[in-house]
């Protein structure tokens, strides 16, 4: 594109709108079904039960390390269908850009995104862009819906995790929320952390295929591991006990949380699942997330219990790496950095 | 290499903390009622799961130490009329931003209805931002205790000799040792239930040292501990309260002598009080202490926000029900106040235990599992 920077004309349906779908977008994320340019994507061939997610991205700074805006609108969208035990095909994308917003950074964030969608295998097939005028939006957002096919009945469910399951984790938390955090206000803190922002679906097929079994899948993205378990475990109606010395987290990360007054086990992943299923299929599957890059530090971090004595339903109970027991329960709202 | 797992501190290493434990069970000859005074004691107590471990008999009490929890609701007025006015940016530490002020309004809330509010991790962070808006007014939120009272004071230091124009400091900043003082004045015997022995704050005690705690033991016979902030700190802190209790000798003691000197820091000292000097405050939940504040000495009063925008603190109408002031008394704990975790939560609290997350009532609601 030879315009330095997005003006309103490239969202106006015109041709300015219509050489940067052709020059940028069709070419990064190259496809039959997007080439065939109409009104709405033609999908052919689906069956059975599908899985369909949408997710808003409005990350801020757009270029991390470790992954991009574009990168997240891939990983974030594919893993929420596959989060239902699903392989997760198609994505469509809207974005919504800021009159002014350099080209450069636009073609850096849009190639990054194809490439994303190519070693996921998924295809993005239908797409907008509208431009705002500038302070109208901060950047760029991105929208982006993702269509998957249902690998086996029942799926997984927040709310199908039992007393005696195991609680597996698959790597080290905090990576992605404490990059983000540290690069958007300039902190000099953790300077190798990257965001773990990767597609885990490949991992999800693998597990259901060949462990068979899975109650729970779930991605701690917003709120972290902390939000999430409490999640299932109100969805369930059961009680989470979480050893907290299995939890793996950087070193540089821990660090960078404890200048800052935040909790790891309340920021946000972007390539971690929690994978919920009976406890004698625990060391089959961690096997099986060990096998792929994603999954390679995965772990057993807990299991399910019937609410009793112990806790309430809808609690996740810590035992601590001191012997101790205390509530691991949800924020408020986002965590603040505190004073001293 | 492994990746190591959460909290794997060497001192909290869990055979180091298992002996300490046993230790005080067996040297633990009478209850022994304890008050922290820092919210990262609060707040370490209970993450690590200490609390649930303390041998039967120690008590532990969260006194009014964090200094977000005591910032009165008549301040939070001041600091949102202030964000209200044309032409002004706040500047402010994060977890300021949603304690509550009169009905409830929290500088979040002025901010989503148009207020410039800036989050800032230093005071430093909110000069540059007065370099780069020069046609607004910055005003930096000065909350915090002596810990973080020096480096305000350095930044205005910083201010004048720049002549910066459009920069300056809404102080609201308490001490903590007229607050203890205020605490044992009104404080029953040890024999009847009062506190045996303080957990003094690390931090805070890195620039005080020892000296301005010599009145708990000489005026009122109260032992304290300056105590690290991982679990085997403070159980070797618990320790040396009940040593000193079995010898009759009560002094102030430095457990933390890898952060604190027992002479504190002299340098910050002398910035501090070159800005700043002692007043009368306000304490959430507690009411007037004085000497517990600091404001800014005349020779910096054009960096004083309270005298370039002529603020007053507006009043506000009573809280009623809340019983913030027993609990950072020790006198009651958060299970006791009716508004507990019905009419004061985290998402609408009502006191100043509630508000921050290092507020007693707040780690409470957090962690606590059943009635521990």
């Amino acid at each position: 594109m030879d315009e330095p920077r997005v003006l309103l004309d490239y969202g106006s349906g015109g041709k300015a709108a219509q050489r940067l779908i052709t020059d940028l977008f069709a070419r990064c994320f190259a496809n039959p079904i997007l080439a065939a340019m109409d009104d709405a994507a033609l999908l052919q061939g689906l069956s059975g039960q599908l899985a369909m997610s949408t997710d808003g991205y409005t990350v801020d700074p757009l270029e991390f390390p470790g992954g991009t805006i574009g990168t997240l609108a891939v990983h974030g969208t594919v893993n929420d269908v596959a989060m239902l035990g699903a392989r997760p095909l198609y994505l469509s994308c809207a974005f919504i850009l800021e009159e002014g917003l350099p080209m450069a950074l636009l073609e850096r964030i849009v190639e990054s995104m194809g490439e994303a969608a190519r070693s996921a295998g998924v295809h993005i097939v239908t797409g907008d862009t509208k431009v705002v005028p500038k302070g109208a939006a901060d950047k760029m957002f991105i929208v982006t819906t993702g269509l998957g096919e249902v690998l086996s009945s029942p799926t997984p469910s927040g709310s199908r995790a039992l007393p005696g399951d195991a609680i597996l984790l698959s790597g080290s938390i905090g990576d992605h929320g404490l990059t983000v955090l540290s690069r958007r206000e300039g902190l000099p803190l953790a300077a190798d952390a990257r965001s773990d922002s990767a597609a885990l679906h490949h991992m999800v097929a693998a597990l259901v295929r060949e462990v068979g079994s899975i109650h729970t899948l779930r991605d701690p993205t917003r709120g972290g591991l902390a939000t999430t378990l409490n999640e299932i475990a109100a969805q369930s109606g059961v009680l989470c006990n979480i050893q907290e010395s299995a939890i793996p987290v950087r070193p540089g990360i821990m660090a960078g949380c404890a200048v800052l007054g935040l909790d790891p086990l309340y920021l946000a992943n972007e390539g971690k699942l929690i994978c919920v299923l009976p406890k004698n299929l625990a060391d089959e599957a961690l096997a099986v997330m060990r096998s792929f890059p994603e999954g390679q530090e995965a772990v057993r971090i807990g299991s399910i219990q019937a609410p009793g004595q112990y806790g309430k339903a809808g609690q996740v109970v810590l035992h601590t790496a001191l012997g101790g027991k205390r509530l691991l329960g949800m924020l408020e709202g986002e965590q603040l950095p505190r004073i001293c | 290499m492994k990746t190591p797992g959460l909290n794997n501190s060497a001192f909290a290493d869990p055979a180091l903390c298992q002996g300490l434990l046993h230790a005080l069970e067996q040297k633990l000859d009478a209850p022994l009622r304890f008050m922290e005074v820092c919210g990262t004691h609060t707040v370490a107590i209970f993450r690590s799961g200490l609390r649930s471990l303390l041998p039967k008999g120690i008590e532990h009490l969260s006194g009014p130490g964090c200094p977000v929890c005591v910032t009165h609701d008549r301040e939070i007025a001041a600091c949102i009329t202030l964000a209200g006015r044309d032409g002004v940016r706040i500047a402010t530490f994060g977890d300021l931003m949603r304690v509550p002020g009169p009905e409830g309004k929290s500088l979040k809330q002025a901010k989503a209805q148009g207020a410039a509010i800036d989050i800032v991790y230093s005071p430093l962070d909110a000069l540059q931002l007065a370099q780069q808006h020069k046609d607004e007014q910055i005003v930096f939120l000065g909350v915090g205790f002596e810990t973080t009272a020096p480096t305000v004071a350095a930044t205005i230091q910083m201010a004048q000799r720049k002549g910066l124009p459009n920069f300056s400091v809404l102080s609201f900043h308490k001490l903590v040792p007229p607050a203890l003082e205020a605490l044992l004045a009104d404080e029953r015997p040890t024999e009847e239930g009062g506190i045996d022995a303080f957990l003094l704050p690390g931090h805070v005690s890195t620039i005080l040292g020892l000296e301005p705690y010599r009145f708990m033991v000489e005026r009122y016979a109260r032992p304290g501990v300056i105590g690290g902030f991982d679990p085997a700190d403070i159980l070797q802190s618990l320790l040396l309260m009940l040593e000193m209790r079995k010898k009759s000798v009560p002094a102030i003691v430095n457990q933390y002598s890898r952060a604190v000197s027992d002479t504190g820091n002299a340098h910050a000292r002398a910035i501090l009080f070159d800005v700043f000097a002692p007043s009368d405050a306000l304490w959430r939940g507690i009411g007037l202490i004085p000497a517990s504040g600091l404001v800014m000495k005349d020779s910096y009063a054009e960096y004083d926000a309270w005298k370039r925008f002529s603020l007053t603190l507006p009043d506000v109408p009573e809280v009623k029900g809340c019983t913030c002031g027993d609990i950072l008394k020790g006198r009651r704990s958060p299970g006791q106040c009716p508004l507990f975790g019905k009419a004061c939560t985290p998402a609408n609290p009502v006191g100043p235990c509630m508000v921050s997350t290092e507020g007693s009532c707040a780690a409470y609601f957090k962690y606590a599992i059943g009635n521990l």
